[in-house]
């Protein structure tokens, strides 16, 4: 790709600001999916392109617009979901802070193609800074008229409005996030219906993340087939790559759909950190299993990284060296899980902590060799079976790091503890 | 109406049910917590897991609509696995204290326990998260955290049904409670009912913790006679005490629920005023007397007058307490074997008493509608004029049944009312009315007597006898049919007896049978169910 299009203040300072970014074309998607394409054009071009989401799940975004019921008489909303939580994961808060205007404009063109006339971007509370760009970016852009009422001139209006999130992960689930928006505890919903046909305040709704809303415009500007032609077919575009953990140059790095692992983390990143040996890479966030040195030649797409039982997720690679102890990287993960659970479904409220229970126990020398089948046995009966799928998030790298990794569990029972003895168990976070 | 498999067994359901309630239909039970039928879903518990051909992932019944053609297994080695996994999260941090929960015995959590077979507990007590107990949230209920499974149950109660919204859920993961936002109490009129809905032993009933375990309480099916709304009751009792009141379906009445008012009623019914013997006055004072002996005095009392001043100086006022076959009968009576038409009802409710527009009714009466159809109560006056025929030397017997006169119309009325009247009083305790009677006749409460009351809306509710009544006291029906064979007249064999015939003289009863009527009641004809 010659230019960035995510993290375009790579190649333009200054993007942020709305002068700049209209001079470098800004805008001009909007202007011209609003004039000259009806909104199911809009949207039969996204689905073209195959631009799926980048909030994890990798659902079609085309798609998912065209899950709207056709005869409601209810208003629709979007949902710019920025609460970006995953662990490993930042890139959502680049577009925000470094790009405000591509993700203002996706939101725009978004809105037009679903018949939306309000927009709401849930900002994760942390990112207070985020959310100042934010609102910096609406002014400018309000001021121009290029949100409210009328817009280029077409009658089409839109409000935008930006909505801090109170602080938890699960307010990031797309309905936990309708909840929280209406006011209440982020408690995820059940599904069906789903928010296409009953979101927020009970009315149709889009949920889709900041990165994929910050494609939108690049797909209506180059069109479809450029877009596909980005990467693999089946999941293409550009994408934002975060490398983190034990890497020379840990960073962000925007490259097309479908990067090997293996570039990421010995190119791009620069390899592991003091010429160490690699251990262990987490490439999806926390949420997705754990990946070892000979499956890195794997290609960064949805489809590959399904392929060998992986997951893209958020393509925030998380690197652990060869003096990483497994058993405590995993008690930290199941730590975190326990500590954003909702507490709603019985397995997860309940299973989440019994894992991390487990998981300090053996960490401290304390436990047993059945202990690893009851942490294995605790997973399986963890997944699938609840609400939102953060059991499922913790269930799932829970098992992969016991199978990928298991003399090392064992070895903390035999040993009686650590055998790398590096840093002292944190206590267990209330 | 779909028609589907569940377990092997074709069943024919009306359309909009979940799959909890289609296998219920088919008498199959679904395990399941957060599932209740009178409040939203909210799929939170995961015990109600069962497999669903067709479908990769195991669905929860209470939020999967039943359609044409589906099987479900409840039952199957996926469904079991996992509702017993289920089982064993709660179980995790739950401080197994059954030995000292005032929930045994009519707990879920063991209930599901002892069918999905003992885990030895994989979880060492001092690891569980720990939580407050005995937390005091109102004037009915307080709640053990530890216990709680946060089915949400008490939390949407509040939200959907009281709409009062007390109770939330405060914090997150397995460190969730229950808990009253703040500068709230819970302390609606309905509260009760929280502990009602809570499948485990977290919300327990102030009234009635730790005062019998519940396997020790026989329960009986009947109707609460605290206001005209009639909501359908068990009564909990043992040896003749009542232990509680809790609300029982009836979808045509209150659904699930009772008010706090009524949940408190049957100690109304256990006072120390009850009236033991039949008693006959003896001066200032009365003299205990068997009921032969106050029937005599009564029908002595009724013929005496009748000869000197004519049947119409016999009177009576049934007050809306009494059941339709006690009113019936003694208007039959008056009717019939003395040829008075001076019966009389009355249906007085303090002018204050509180009401809403849920379930608590301001006629404090269960039988105000009943009165109506038996002609005894119109206008409302008719009580006041027999009052006013007294004070004119017109009525000189005056038969009164289940009316504290006194307190409807103040003693001072009653007193230039019924100084000189020849007072044969029926009911169950002293009150304010009874010092002006000559006879007394002791009758059964509400509890203690099989019959029927008719509620506002027109709908005939049965009473039953949870047990008899304390000394000698005599159904009310009974004591009316002693009265009526001492005055030459029939005598009742049973309360379905009296029930017939009164649906053979009042129109408004015709085609009800006591059995029709069930547990469930019947509309009077005319009403609409
Ligand atoms: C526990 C949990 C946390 C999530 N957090 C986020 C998040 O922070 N940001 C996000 O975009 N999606 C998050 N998701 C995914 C959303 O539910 C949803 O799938 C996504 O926002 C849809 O957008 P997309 O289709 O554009 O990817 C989360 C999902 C789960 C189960
Ligand atoms: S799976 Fe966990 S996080 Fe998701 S709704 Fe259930 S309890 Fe909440």
């Amino acid at each position: 790709m010659a230019e960035n299009v995510l993290l375009r203040h790579e190649d333009v300072p200054d993007i942020h600001k709305l002068d700049v970014y209209l001079a470098h074309d800004g805008y001009a998607a909007a202007r011209k999916a609003l004039t000259t394409l009806k909104p199911e054009e809009v949207t039969a071009q996204v689905k073209e392109s195959n631009l799926r989401g980048r909030g994890g799940a990798g659902f079609p975004a085309g798609v998912k617009w065209g899950f709207l019921p056709k005869d409601s008489d209810k208003p629709v909303y979007l949902c710019c979901n920025a609460d970006e939580s995953e662990p490993g994961t930042f890139k959502d808060r680049a577009i925000i802070e470094k790009n405000t205007h591509i993700l203002l404009e996706g939101i725009l063109i978004t809105c037009y193609a679903i018949n939306a006339h309000t927009a709401y971007i849930y900002i994760r509370g942390e990112f207070a800074y985020g959310a100042k760009c934010l609102e910096r970016a609406l002014a400018e852009a309000y001021d121009q008229g290029l949100f409210g009422k009328d817009i280029f001139g077409t009658g089409f209006d839109l409000e935008v409005y930006v909505h801090r999130g109170a602080g938890a992960y699960i307010c990031g689930e797309e309905t936990g996030l309708i909840e929280s928006l209406e006011g209440k505890r982020a408690y995820p919903r059940i599904k069906p219906p789903f928010p296409a046909v009953y979101g927020l305040f009970g009315c149709p709704t889009i949920v889709n993340n900041v990165e994929t809303l910050a494609c939108v415009p690049s797909v209506i500007k180059n069109g479809p087939d450029w877009f596909r032609s980005i990467g693999p077919e089946s999941g293409p575009g550009p994408k934002i790559y975060g490398v983190s953990g034990h890497v020379a140059k840990p960073g962000m790095f925007e490259l097309p759909m479908g990067m090997p692992l293996r570039e990421m983390i010995y190119d791009y990143a620069g390899g592991i950190k003091d010429g160490k040996q690699l251990k262990a890479v987490m490439p999806a966030g926390s949420s997705f299993p754990v990946l070892t040195p000979d499956e890195i030649d794997v290609h960064m797409d949805f489809d590959s990284m399904r392929a060998i039982g992986a997951f893209l997720g958020t393509a925030g690679i998380i690197v652990m060296d060869e003096d990483t102890c497994m058993v405590r990287a995993l008690e930290i993960i199941d730590r975190f899980y326990h500590h954003e659970s909702c507490g709603q479904c019985s397995p997860c409220r309940e299973g989440t902590g019994w894992l991390h229970k487990l998981l300090v126990r053996l960490e401290e020398g304390n436990g047993k060799v059945e202990d690893i089948e009851l942490i294995d046995r605790i997973c399986t009966n963890m997944t699938g079976n609840t609400v939102c799928v953060l059991a499922d998030a913790a269930a799932m790298p829970t098992q992969s790091y016991l199978t990928k990794f298991r003399d090392e569990f064992v070895a903390h029972v035999t040993q009686g503890g650590c055998p790398l003895k590096k840093v002292a168990v944190q206590p267990e976070a209330a | 109406m779909p028609t589907l498999v569940i377990d092997g067994q074709e069943v024919t359901v009306e359309d909009g049910l979940n799959v909890i309630q289609a296998a219920e239909q088919a008498g199959i039970e679904v395990p399941h917590y957060c599932y209740h039928p009178g409040l939203s879903i909210s799929g939170n518990c995961r015990m109600c897991l069962v497999e669903i051909e067709s479908m990769p992932k195991l669905q929860i019944g209470c939020n999967t609509r039943v359609s044409d053609g589906m099987v479900v297994k409840t039952t199957s080695e996926r469904a079991k696995h996992a509702q017993a996994a289920v089982l064993e999260f709660l179980l995790i941090n739950h401080p197994i204290d059954c030995p000292v929960c005032d929930q045994a015995g009519e707990c879920k959590l063991q209930d599901y326990y002892m069918l999905y077979g003992a885990y030895k507990s994989e979880m060492q007590l001092e690891a569980k998260v720990q939580k407050g107990k005995v937390v005091d949230l109102g004037p009915e209920v307080v709640l053990d955290e530890e216990r709680c499974i946060l089915c949400a149950r008490c939390t949407r109660f509040c939200d959907e049904i009281t709409q009062t919204g007390e109770l939330g859920i405060f914090e997150r993961g397995d460190h969730s409670r229950i808990s009253l936002f703040p500068g709230k109490k819970l302390d609606n009129p309905y509260s009760g009912n929280v502990v009602d809905v809570c499948p485990v032993g977290a919300l327990t009933s102030k009234d009635f913790r730790f005062k019998s375990r519940v396997w020790y309480l026989e329960k009986t099916p009947s109707t609460c006679t605290r206001c005209a709304t009639g909501c359908n009751i068990d009564i909990y009792h043992r040896q003749g005490e009542i232990f509680r009141f809790r609300p029982r379906q009836n979808p045509d009445v209150n659904e699930y629920w009772m008010c706090d008012e009524g949940r408190h009623w049957y100690k109304s019914f256990q006072q120390d005023s009850r009236i033991p013997t039949p008693l006959v006055r003896d001066g200032l004072s009365f003299a205990v007397a068997s009921w032969d002996g106050a029937g005599t005095a009564a029908a002595q009392a009724v013929r005496r007058t009748q000869d000197e001043h004519g049947p119409e100086a016999v009177a009576a006022i049934v007050g809306a307490k009494a059941t339709n076959e006690e009113a019936f009968l003694l208007s039959r009576l008056l009717r019939e074997q003395i040829g008075s038409t001076q019966t009389a009802g009355l249906a007085w409710s303090p002018a204050d008493a509180f009401h809403d527009d849920f379930l608590i009714h301001a006629d404090k009466n269960p039988n105000t509608h009943g009165l109506k159809s038996l002609g005894l109560l119109n206008g409302g006056g008719e009580a006041e004029a027999v009052l006013s025929a007294a004070e004119q030397g017109q009525v000189k017997v005056l038969f009164i049944l289940g009316a504290d006169l006194v307190s409807a119309f103040g003693q001072e009325r009653i007193d230039s009312a019924l100084g000189e009247t020849t007072v044969i009083l029926l009911d169950t305790d002293y009150n304010g009315t009874t010092e002006y009677a000559d006879i007394v006749m002791p009758i059964a409460a509400a509890v203690e007597t099989d019959g029927t009351c008719t509620n506002q809306a027109g709908r005939v509710q049965r009473l039953s006898q949870a047990f008899p009544p304390p000394g000698e006291a005599k159904a009310g029906w009974e004591a009316l049919a002693l009265l009526s064979t001492h005055l030459d007249g029939p005598d009742s064999v049973s309360i379905t007896d009296v029930f017939g015939e009164l649906t053979h003289s009042v129109p408004a009863f015709t085609g009800l049978t006591y059995g029709k009527i069930g547990l469930l009641g019947a509309p009077l004809a005319g009403v609409g169910s």
